[in-house]
């Protein structure tokens, strides 16, 4: 893209505990490994500071795993590299994942300092029964203490991650989750549908019968509740699972959202770069061996056609409230949306799936709950 | 009377209830006569197809020439494998007619079943000498004593001097083969008379054309002779004789008395049918021998394609299959719901299910059954009679004076214990109770006319289940008696499919239409718009149920910019969609097809 901005994503792929649903690179019980993949992390940024050194960086988000578990100097050594190679906007966002359990107020006043201006914690439950049938470590009372701390060191901007739709939740427990989460009054919300991931621990319990999943029609209450309720106390749905008050919209997700580019440093992580995406080996000892021989830890790339290019603009931009940009599209693909999918479009608006007016399509409630019927129909279109 | 020649000869079969140990004790006759060493020696060598060995069943009747020292004279056994199940009873019939004995197989601890019973009954008919032998002498549950009597008591064979054998461990083989020779008479037959040979299996082989298993029963085939296949009145001019090593052996010539093969250029396995006589053009035998029959499809189903490009694949692999496969039929139809496809006859269920299987492993085609179907015959109001196998070509009820439907005899063996679950079972699939006999103190053997369309869909597995396990069962065509049969039609979203139609008794058709219309619901994915489901009579809904529309159907999470997982998961979803089959509006996963079928 012309504007010459990216954003940084840096993988953190240690855990105290491995959630019982995560299918992401991180692993648990591999302290030792922090030292020589810190050492691996920093060497991989360095080796890419030509290749970027023409944009600006507008975002970077540290994910995981769980970065805060990770040594906080360590953090802080990577934050340094980042500003010394990398041409940093100086109103960029910059996120570290935070998960209740790994924090406390010095090591969120040193994230802070470091100049991490957004805390994206991991709350997903309020009710400590729901978080152990997830595998997580904390319980909602250390939510409430962290956010305190967060706040008291200078973090103006946090969002909370939740998850609805969980094994043997109630639509009540759902309720009481989002009631709760609002009166920390956050800058932000994540909603996610819990997805079983084939391979996960989860998915073996909820095939087995261990466990049961909610039907998805309370499962779609939840979310409309979500959303409504939500909306009453002042979050905006931007997204299909994101909600913000005026004004703190996540930078580094609308990113992806809108297509646009990226370059991620650590195992399993991807770039999106001049028309490329690229993946990293996931797993840690692959990802620092690899960097050392060759510099980096590329598993696979591809590079993307024009066509699929289209189609992912679409995919992605569906995601949004405010949809695909008319003009935005015309100006990247030099035709409108019309000339490649005027009849999709049609029978989508007719199937009362899809919006439309002078800026921009975008999905309709309806079509927000079945977005991938959706996209199929665009994605057969696109032959 | 026999010549010295044939004095030294000895043609056998083996016949034994399935499981019973047939091929394993094949394999070790083969094994003691050197004609395979144990190393190079696949287990059970005589099942040859993978699907055969997988079942423990032999579908193919194959032969093998064995040699054994007998009180120091040289002996040639010819071994001929049969089928051991009720769809090939036929080709059973002309293997036996191929020998002068038998050997009956029974299981130490499961004693006489339906089938041991059924191919005992078709030996003696062929005035076979019947050899009991009692295998699986080792296993914990042997008791060869009770085993033995039940085989005086019930078939009326002198079991005393029975060899008692482990098939698998090599107990006894030798035993065996002395009984062949001592109690099975030589085959006679003049060798100089004109030309009178029997086959009773035929298969194809690329290079030499149809290999003819034959029997010689009188005069001398050779390489050069012009043949004359006498039902089918074709001739050829055979290339080459041999015999079974258990691979094929060029001879000179095979004689009166012989076990062998006979090949003649021959394109296709129907020139050459199981049951025919070949004679010699030049000196032709007067009469053909007696039992020829042309096999005749009892059970008829459509096949089709799950991806329609793969049509042209799926009639090439058909038509190969039918090479080998006397009794296969099929042709061209079109489904509304399906597409092209192809109407298949077999000889029974599990012809037909052998045929699927052979499809989709052999030719590695992904394919689409529609229920089966017996043929009816329909007497029309104008005196017209039509035979139906497809429910889509049943005429209008106006049209319909009355239909009759095919009636089989099943003879069920059951421990007694469950002689009243067996009762509830043949009541429930129309059955009319003929008469009950017991085996001994704790067999009985049941005899039902059953319709053969409540047999065809799964009698065999609720006989299974509701017996543990223990009952057997044989049958075989009775005629056809009128019945009171409706087509029972599915319509989706008011659409009807025609693939879905069967054709069922009338007393059956609201159970039979309302478990449908609930498998389907469970099969079928909920999409953007409400699906009706109903079962129809003629223009009588007789069930109803909905598929409601779907409500969620999203990738939620971000995952962290892996956006052409995303992409590729949208892609995986868009495969299988292109896997249903879109009946209007509606999409319909290819189990639903299947799904309908394990109903009753």
């Amino acid at each position: 893209m012309k504007d010459g901005e990216i954003g940084i994503y840096i993988h953190i792929p240690f855990c105290m505990k491995k959630c019982l649903y995560c299918d992401f690179p991180s692993y648990a019980g591999v302290k030792w490994q922090m030292a020589p993949y810190l050492k691996a992390l920093l060497k991989e940024m360095k080796a890419a500071r030509d290749e970027i050194a023409d944009y600006n960086i507008g975002s970077i988000y540290i994910g995981g795993g769980t970065p805060t578990f990770f040594k906080t100097p360590y953090i802080s050594s990577i934050m340094e590299t980042c500003t010394s190679l990398f041409n940093i906007d100086g109103a960029a966002e910059v996120t570290i994942e935070a998960n209740p359990g790994t924090l406390n107020k010095e090591r969120l006043k040193v994230l802070r300092e470091m100049g991490i201006n957004r805390l994206s914690i991991g709350v997903q439950a309020w009710q400590t029964g729901l978080l152990r049938t997830l595998g997580r470590i904390h319980d909602s009372n250390q939510v409430i203490s962290d956010i305190d701390w967060a706040r008291e060191v200078g973090f103006e901007n946090i969002s909370v991650d939740l998850m609805f739709g969980l094994p043997n939740q109630t639509f009540d427990q759902w309720a009481e989750t989002l009631d709760n989460v609002c009166n920390l009054d956050v800058e932000h919300v994540s909603a996610y549908s819990l997805k079983v991931e084939e391979g996960t621990p989860l998915y073996t319990m909820v095939a087995n019968g261990t466990l049961e999943l909610v039907d998805e029609d309370t499962e779609r209450n939840m979310y409309h509740h979500g959303i409504s309720f939500l909306k009453s106390k002042g979050y905006i749905q931007y997204e299909i699972s994101n909600f913000a008050k005026e004004g703190y919209r996540s930078r580094h997700n609308l990113r992806y959202w809108k297509n646009g580019e990226y370059i991620g440093f650590g195992c399993g992580a991807h770039s999106y770069l001049r028309g490329m995406r690229r993946y990293n080996y996931p797993q840690i000892e692959k990802y620092i061996d690899t960097i050392e021989k060759r510099g980096h830890a590329i598993a696979d790339s591809e590079y993307v056609g024009k066509d699929i290019e289209r189609f992912e603009t679409v995919m992605m931009g569906l995601r949004l409230m405010e949809g695909v940009n008319k003009r935005e599209f015309l100006e990247r693909f030099g035709n409108s949306l019309d000339f490649y999918y005027g009849d999709v479009i049609l029978k989508l608006k007719t199937d009362g799936l899809l919006r439309e007016d002078d800026t921009s399509i975008c999905l309709t409630m309806r079509g927000m709950d079945i977005q991938n019927t959706v996209l199929l129909a665009f994605l057969d279109y696109m032959e | 009377m026999p010549s010295s020649r044939q004095e030294k000869i000895r043609n056998f079969c083996i016949i034994a209830h399935i499981d019973h140990g047939k091929s394993t004790l094949a394999d070790r006759l083969l094994e003691e006569t050197g004609v395979m060493t144990k190393r190079d020696m696949e287990e059970q060598v005589l099942d040859s197809m993978d699907l055969e060995r997988e079942r423990g069943i032999t579908i193919k009747a194959k032969a093998a020439k064995l040699v054994y020292e007998h009180d120091g004279e040289e002996y040639i056994l010819n071994l001929i494998d049969t089928p051991g199940h009720v769809d090939f009873s036929y080709e059973v019939s002309r293997s036996l007619a191929a020998c002068e004995g038998a050997i009956l197989v029974v299981d130490a601890s499961q004693g006489i079943q339906a089938q041991t019973l059924a191919n005992v009954y078709l030996a003696l008919e062929h005035d076979l000498e019947i050899i009991p032998v009692i295998n699986k002498i080792d296993l914990p549950g042997a008791q060869p004593d009770v085993v033995k009597k039940e085989i005086e008591d019930v078939i009326g064979l002198d079991a005393e001097d029975a060899p008692l054998i482990s098939a698998k461990n090599g107990i006894g083989i030798d035993a065996v083969l002395d009984s062949i020779i001592d109690h099975i008479p030589p085959p006679e037959g003049d060798e100089e008379a004109p030309l009178k040979a029997l086959i009773f299996d035929s298969f194809y082989d690329s290079y030499r054309g149809v290999i003819c298993h034959i029997r010689v029963m009188e005069g001398t085939v050779k390489p050069g002779d012009m043949i004359l296949m006498m039902a089918t009145g074709k001739e050829f001019e055979v290339t080459d004789v041999g015999v079974f090593m258990p691979e094929l052996h060029p001879v000179e010539e095979l004689k009166a008395g012989d076990v062998g093969f006979v090949a003649a250029s021959i394109k296709n396995v129907r020139d050459a049918r199981v049951g025919d006589t070949i004679t010699n053009m030049e000196k032709p035998t007067k009469e053909a021998l007696p039992g020829y029959r042309q096999a005749v499809p009892m059970v008829f189903c459509g096949i089709y394609p799950a991806d329609g490009s793969e049509y042209d694949d799926l009639r090439d692999a058909l038509e190969k299959l039918q090479i080998n496969d006397a009794s296969l039929i099929f042709e061209a139809e079109t489904s509304a719901a399906l597409g092209f496809g192809f109407r298949c006859g077999f000889l029974g269920l599990l012809h037909m299910e052998i045929v699927q299987e052979r499809l989709e492993r052999e030719y590695d085609l992904d394919i689409v059954t529609t229920a089966p179907s017996v043929i009816y015959k329909v007497m029309k109001t104008d005196g017209e009679v039509v035979d139906v196998s497809n429910p889509v070509d049943m005429p209008p009820v106006v049209d319909i004076e009355y239909i009759e439907e095919p009636v089989v005899r099943a003879q069920i063996i059951t421990p007694s214990d469950y002689v009243g679950a067996v009762m509830e079972l043949c009541q429930e699939r129309r059955g009319t109770y003929t008469h009950m006999e017991y085996i001994d103190e704790i067999r009985v053997m049941l005899v039902y006319d059953l319709p053969l369309n409540e047999i065809i869909y799964d009698f065999f597995d609720a006989l299974k289940s509701r017996t543990r396990g223990f009952a057997s069962l044989d049958y075989d065509l009775k005629g056809y008696q009128e019945s009171d049969l409706v087509k029972l039609d599915i319509l989706l979203n008011g659409e009807m499919v025609d693939a879905l139609s069967t054709i069922v008794h009338k007393d059956k058709a609201y159970a039979r239409g309302r478990a449908v219309a609930e498998k389907l619901k469970e099969v079928i994915p909920r999409q953007q718009f409400e699906i009706p489901i109903q079962a129809a009579i003629g223009n009588k809904i007789i069930a109803r149920e909905t598929v409601k529309a779907l409500r969620k159907d999203v990738l939620a999470k971000c995952y962290g910019g892996d956006i052409s997982r995303k992409r590729k998961l949208l892609e995986k979803q868009k495969e299988g969609k292109k896997r249903m089959r879109q009946i209007g509006s509606v999409e319909v996963p290819q189990e639903a097809f299947m799904a309908v079928l394990k109903i009753n």
